[in-house]
């Protein structure tokens, strides 16, 4: 039986027009493939088309809930197998919708197909449980995309498997159990003899590419500048008010530490990744208020910023860990706030 | 302030202070509390000063 496929496409794609229609309220095309969605449908081979999901990016944008709650309500009365959205290229709004889309297909056991280009912000969002072609970042190469998401679309429906390199989609960070000629230990070895002999090697894991920030200028006169306090060490009051999680956080908090002079006795850690014994003596062994509070009565520097922050860092996903850090960033710099002591365990 | 500041480069930080220990990052329950005080008191004065010192790239302040 042919697998029916529903697919989501914004205001430009689908005809109604550019940004000026982009709070076009969603609308549902039964039947009809539009835009590029005949392109994937064409090359697909034998699926059924459903229908298409036109929605302009700005209402999604402004509207996400009630935008999903469309889609949602369209796949429970439609019964599609697979979700198509977009391709998306590089573009950051339509990139978020199409990410919703998919999840909104995921979360009703739709198969999730997109297309975006690397860089764009919606494929975090999704590609863990979608198939997102890797597309350009042009919509000019949209001859290129839909060949990409027609292919998926077709060996998903048969139930055949993929491959992010064999067939050009965003490696969804699964790590599948494969059989191998050779043990680990003879491939170590001799990737390892082709690095000492400057020989070609493949590295069967890559390694993450490390993060550059533009180092911030140097505080001019630290004896006016405010520093605050942050930790990743969980460090919390006593009975741990806010729930702070012992692991793989899912909240940052802040605390009014303006009246203390050492955090000893009123804090202490949930922290579930090291030994908390040394830090419940004495929560200023991780995070160093008294020493601070010291360096401020001596005019060294000038303030102690009120407000400490604190979260879990062990086991916290690094999406979290981004988001707090730039909550917590934006909370400090719109404090006037100079410098941060960052102590992590 | 970390004690395994290869984490810490990689996550962009530009001004490193090496800590003592994962447990107790600027303590040492191993030390007189008066010793163990005045080298919380020193980390923590280098540190303020890192953030008064020009960097162009990830440094550490040792």
């Amino acid at each position: 039986m042919a697998k029916r496929v529903i697919f989501y496409l914004n205001q430009f794609f689908g005809g109604i027009g550019g940004e000026d229609k982009a709070d076009f309220a969603p609308e549902f095309r039964a039947g009809e493939a539009v835009g590029p969605a005949v392109g994937i449908a064409g090359g697909a081979g034998d699926i059924e088309v459903v229908g298409t999901i036109i929605c302009g990016d700005n209402f999604y944008g402004q509207n996400e809930d009630e935008a999903r709650e469309f889609i949602a309500q369209t796949i429970k009365e439609q019964n599609p197998d697979i979700l198509v959205a977009g391709p998306a290229f590089n573009a950051g709004r339509y990139g978020f919708a199409c990410a919703g889309a998919c999840q909104v297909a995921n979360e009703n056991g739709v198969i999730p197909v997109s297309g975006m280009y690397v860089e764009n912000p919606g494929l975090e969002h999704c590609r863990a449980f979608s198939w997102v072609a890797a597309t350009s970042d042009a919509a000019a190469k949209m001859r290129k995309a839909l060949p990409l998401m027609a292919n998926l679309v077709k060996k998903l429906a048969a139930g055949e498997e993929v491959t992010p390199e064999g067939d050009s989609y965003h490696a969804q960070g699964r790590r599948e159990c494969i059989l191998v000629e050779e043990r680990g230990s003879t491939r170590a070895v001799k990737m390892l003899l082709a690095r000492l002999n400057d020989e070609e090697f493949e590295t069967e894991l890559p390694m993450p590419t490390f993060d550059e920030v533009e180092p911030a200028p140097a505080i001019k006169d630290l004896s006016k500048a405010t520093i605050a306090l942050v930790t990743t060490g969980g460090v919390v009051p006593n009975g741990n008010p806010d729930r702070l999680q012992s692991a793989s956080a899912q909240q940052w908090n802040k605390y009014d530490i303006s009246q203390l002079d050492e955090l000893k006795g009123e804090y202490y850690t949930v922290h579930g990744g090291f030994d908390p014994v040394y830090c419940n003596e004495k929560a200023d062994r991780v995070v160093p208020l008294d020493m601070l509070r010291r360096l401020e009565k001596e005019g060294k520097i000038g303030k102690v910023h009120e407000i400490f922050y604190t979260t879990t860092g062990t086991g916290t996903a690094v999406a979290n860990s981004e988001k707090f850090g730039i909550e917590i960033g934006k909370e400090i710099a719109d404090a006037g706030v100079d410098g941060v002591l960052l102590t992590s365990t | 302030m970390a004690t395994i500041t290869t984490i810490s480069q990689s996550v962009g930080a530009n001004r490193i202070v090496p800590t003592v220990a994962i447990p107790y990052p600027v303590g040492n329950p191993t030390l007189s509390e008066a010793d163990e005080e005045a080298m919380r008191y020193e980390m923590v004065e280098r540190a303020c000063n890192a953030l008064a010192t020009e960097v162009t790239e990830s440094t550490q302040f040792e």
